[in-house]
């Protein structure tokens, strides 16, 4: 009889075991593989290259800390739980009808109260110090006058008068506004994941984005907000230089022969994908008003404070 | 004169791409294959008698898991389709769906995922294990429950039906977020069809939730007060109650835009003082609720499986009460955390982002409280107990990257990024899906009286287990790398498409793990005489009033109504000894085609509306009023069963079952694994060609 329950008993483990091996393998393989595949790759959330893109890493950073101290021994527990109470094991052959412990209802309820007190205690703060409208500092920002259009990125330079397409530069370190609007272009969002992020471009409204960038690069711009065909196709390149290098691309675009006048307006507003970047040395004046205007009969349009 | 007739319908607009005709071809097949079978067996009228016009909750119920079964399957289909798009479409290679039609894909998926699958498992499990559980013979309304099932039949044909009939789907994403959803930028029918499928489903929910509420808060046995439920039909009676509430808000938001559509009014365009913000908050206020809806079920079958695996009572119970009320309460006030990001102040994000994180707090309550059930226990780990462990792992990452989300300035970086996308696939896969595939193998011999095979049971969960890390965790790295969600394209510099191969990996042993559960239901089946549960409908020593009843339960479900002294009834009755029962007449609904009528009515004008056919919308409009005043001076709707008919079924039943236990195989017989399954099948083909058995067909 002992030997009959031994032998099932052993097939019964090996029935848990080899999954959870497998499992593990798996999960090791794919830590060195992910591993190796992003080697050299633009991970942007944990390689941020600007101030608010930082803070907010910071902030992810404490966030998953504190959760994961809560949680990894909270499963630890519960598995190690389910194994030593399982039914083979003879150790725990007793049935006890109900819960003796009267404290045990309170720890259910006060450990996850507390740790959402203390992840409260830091969001309140950050959601205020990190809002999008909120300026970087008491120096004058640089402005760019953002438009959405299918399925393309319009940037504005209203102190430099230039305008250029899926493409935009920013000196370093200094604070720079985008002011976000779309035209006859769906629900859209603009999003640098290297210097911070995202915030959804409205016909109508004007969203204001406040970055600083701290690091020289070209980074990855995107849409994340499906918007139609063109989704996929509507990136651009925000590229990070020195004010030097700054400058001197201002004025090589100033030299450059195509205006945005009215004419060349209307031609880039018709839908299209995939398009590549272009520069405009002179814009039609008002531009910029003229299109948050069309869709609200106001030139402040919907203020987003 | 031909628009009058049939509206915007055009020859040009039927299916024409190879990919689009595989569906239409399928679909039709399917159709007459399953109809030539129905009548050269001559089961069409029982299956009409039996099954279509029933409004026995039980029967209800499995024809919600088979037409939620048949959906996972074509939501599933849309997954790879999606994947395999993602790992080739990367720098040259544009894969080999147009944007288009990616986008149409990713939009049935999520539609479909949620309401044709999660729902109607939920919705099926609620009908089979609520009456059963609170101690009733039927539901509070058996004619609006029929209703219900068959306006969400309704729903899965509208949903499919571009197949068919031609145009496309929508292609806005499951939301249909305007203006994207407007006239000026979706042009075609996709979205109408969006409107009318959600539209004739969500009244069918609305319906079913109504009538559930009812039937839990009127219909409960003797003795049976508010905090003597078991928790199942707690999850159930917080669910129905949040889709009460928002499910009207569904209805009315569908309306506007619909208005907005064909009316040329303004409440969501861009110009004419329309505001695409309003309807963004209007679908998360119901949006946000209805994963909530899915999940509160879920909750209650893990305290179930947890308590009776354990062979203990729930360690709080009034915790976990108060845990599934605390998390329906905030839930309906969350809905703006999905778009912090659409630029409202600092104010407004913070309170809203605290909100979100208050759920979190009776969640995790509801885990210490598993906890605390499991501890000196004595667990036994069949397969319901496997699928709850998977759900804690799994549910526990989506929890994590969920308070992450909720913090404004993180969502800010993660906001429509694919880590959002394998956030909420974690716990809807994690929570909801397994959730319903545990109480399907939990409560799988109440619905059959055989057990699930446990070899093949356990196999599917190691693939769904393995494949999911394969697919969301590459899902989640690439989120971190700046992937957004619902790209049909990518840079090759990006790097991405190791991960999105890998991804389609796991897609594929995801789609094993599904193969694996036809497998083990099919496996069942075939060894019914082994698997056959003799206990007289309690297998799992069971603590519930559910297993009070034989397996498969009499229509009536029970020839006696308990009375109930405790929150485990059943337990209890176990420990004092069952009682020898007293027949009693029973009342019982008459079945009815009524919601058969009035769903075609309603499907008909669905589709008339998207095809703006008028003089169908007139008749169909017509036709549901007057079939709904015609249901509702029947008053012959009713029969009785006398105490002696009750005793001769009763009797019948017993006989019958003493006889199934005979051929009860003796224990030596093996289970049957995937291997043996597959020799019996290849041996059962085998057969037929050697026989010419077809013949007999």
């Amino acid at each position: 009889m002992d030997k009959v329950g031994v032998g099932k008993r052993q097939k019964k483990r090996s029935s848990v075991v080899w999954p959870i091996l497998i499992l593990l393998t798996v999960l090791t393989a794919m830590f060195f593989f992910i591993k190796y595949i992003i080697k050299g790759k633009n991970v942007a959330l944990l390689n941020p290259k600007g101030l608010i893109a930082q803070e907010q890493y910071n902030l992810l950073v404490f966030t998953v800390t504190v959760l994961l101290a809560a949680v990894i021994p909270t499963m630890i527990i519960l598995y190690y739980t389910a194994w030593k109470y399982r039914e083979s094991n003879s150790v725990t052959a007793a049935l006890p009808e109900a819960n003796k412990n009267k404290h045990i209802v309170a720890y259910m309820w006060a450990i996850p109260i507390v740790i959402m007190l203390v992840l409260a205690n830091t969001m309140w703060p950050a959601t205020h110090r990190l809002a999008p409208q909120r300026p970087i500092n008491d120096s004058k920002p640089l402005t760019i006058q953002v438009v959405a259009m299918r399925w393309k990125w319009l940037f504005i330079y209203p102190d430099q008068k230039i305008a250029t397409v899926n493409f935009v530069q920013i000196p370093i370190n200094t604070p720079v506004k985008f002011e976000m609007t779309a035209d006859e272009m769906p629900m859209s969002s603009f999003w640098i994941p290297n210097l911070g992020g995202q915030l959804y471009t409205m016909t109508g409204h004007v969203n204001r984005l406040n970055l600083m960038a701290d690091t020289v690069g070209d980074y990855p711009g995107s849409t994340p907000e499906i918007n139609g065909n063109g989704f996929a196709g509507m990136k651009f390149t925000a590229r990070v230089s020195s004010d030097d290098d700054f400058d001197q691309w201002v004025k090589q675009v100033k030299s450059l022969p195509e205006i945005l006048d009215s004419a060349k307006y209307e031609d880039i507003l018709r839908p299209s994908e995939y398009n590549s970047a272009a520069f405009y040395s002179a814009y039609e004046n008002n531009l910029y008003d003229k299109v948050v205007l069309k869709y609200t009969g106001s030139a402040e349009g919907h203020k987003h404070e | 004169m031909k628009e009058f007739l049939v509206g915007k319908l055009n020859w040009s607009d039927l299916p024409h791409d190879w990919v689009m005709f595989g569906g239409t071809a399928t679909f039709i097949l399917t159709f007459i294959v399953a109809l030539v079978v129905l009548i050269r067996t001559n089961k069409l009228k029982w299956l009409w008698n039996e099954w279509l016009t029933s409004v026995d909750p039980k029967k209800i119920g499995i024809m919600y898991f088979i037409s939620g079964g048949v959906m996972l399957l074509r939501g599933g289909l849309d997954v790879l389709l999606m994947w395999a798009q993602q790992a080739l479409s990367s720098g040259d290679s544009r894969g080999f769906l147009t944007a288009e039609h990616y986008q149409e894909i990713f939009t049935a998926h999520g539609n479909i995922m949620v309401f044709f699958v999660a729902m109607a498992f939920i919705f099926g499990l609620i009908n089979y294990i609520v009456p059963l559980q609170i101690g009733a013979r039927d539901l509070a309304s058996p004619f609006l429950n029929t209703l219900g099932f068959w306006l969400f039949i309704g729903g899965i044909v509208m949903v499919n039906m571009f197949f068919v009939f031609g145009g496309h789907y929508a292609a806005t994403g499951w939301l249909a977020v305007a203006p994207l959803s407007g006239k000026e930028f979706s042009p075609g029918v996709g979205v109408d069809y969006w409107i009318w499928s959600l539209m004739i489903s969500g009244i069918g929910t609305t319906l079913g939730a109504i009538n559930f509420i009812m039937t839990i808060l009127k219909m409960r046995a003797p003795g049976m007060k508010l905090l003597k439920m078991p928790l199942f039909t707690w999850g159930s009676l917080c669910s129905m109650i949040m889709a009460v509430t928002v499910f009207p808000l569904l209805t009315a938001t569908l309306f506007l835009v619909y208005f907005d559509r064909v009316l040329g009014t303004h409440f969501f365009t861009t110009l004419g003082g329309g505001d695409p913000m309003m309807y963004t908050n209007l679908i998360w206020m119901w949006g946000h609720p209805e994963v909530y809806v899915l999940i509160l079920p879920a909750f209650g079958v893990f305290s179930e499986v947890v308590s009776t695996f354990s062979r203990k009572p729930i360690a709080s119970y009034k915790s976990a009460v108060a845990g599934m009320i605390g998390v329906s309460a905030f839930a309906l006030s969350v809905w703006l955390h999905h778009f912090f990001t659409m630029g409202a102040g600092a104010d407004v994000n913070a309170f809203f982002g605290i909100m979100t994180m208050v759920i979190a707090i009776p969640t995790s309550v509801l885990v210490f409280n598993w906890i605390a059930t499991m501890y000196k226990g004595k667990i036994k780990f069949d397969t319901p107990m496997l699928w709850f462990m998977g759900f804690v792992a799994i549910f526990a990452i989506g929890g994590i990257t969920g308070v992450m989300l909720a913090i404004p300035p993180i969502d800010f970086q993660l906001h429509n990024s694919l880590f959002l996308v394998a956030h909420f696939h974690s716990t809807v896969i994690g929570g909801v899906l397994f959730g319903i595939f545990c109480a399907i193998s939990y409560w799988f011999p109440k619905f059959t009286g055989i057990r699930l095979n446990e070899r093949i049971g356990k196999l599917a969960f190691w693939f769904w287990v393995i494949g999911f890390c394969l697919s969301f965790i590459p899902m989640y790295v690439l989120g971190f790398m700046g992937a957004s969600r619902r790209l049909d394209h990518y840079d090759a510099s990006t790097g991405w498409q190791p991960l999105f191969i890998l991804m389609f990996i796991g897609g594929l042993v995801i789609a094993i793990g599904v193969a694996m559960q036809l497998a083990q239901i099919l496996a069942s089946f075939i060894q019914k005489n082994k698997l056959r549960d003799v206990t007289g409908g309690d297998p799992w020593n069971g603590r519930t009033l559910e297993w009070a009843t034989s397996s498969p339960p009499q229509f009536y479900n029970f020839t006696v109504i308990p009375q109930v002294s405790s929150v485990d009834a059943y337990w209890e009755m176990k420990q004092q000894g069952i009682q020898k029962p007293v027949y009693e007449d029973i009342h019982m609904p008459k079945n009815t085609a009524v919601g058969i009528y009035i769903s075609i009515y309603g499907t008909l004008a669905s589709f008339a509306f998207v095809w703006e056919i008028n003089w169908i919308i007139v008749v169909s409009i017509i036709g549901i009023i007057v079939t709904f005043i015609r249901r509702a001076f029947t008053e012959d709707s009713e029969y009785t069963i006398t105490a002696a008919e009750v005793q001769k079924l009763e009797e019948k039943r017993i006989k019958k079952s003493l006889e199934d236990d005979k051929h009860k195989a003796d224990d030596s017989e093996e289970e049957m694994g995937v291997i043996e399954l597959v020799k019996f099948i290849i041996n059962f083909v085998l057969n037929i060609i050697k026989n010419k058995s077809w013949r007999k067909w």
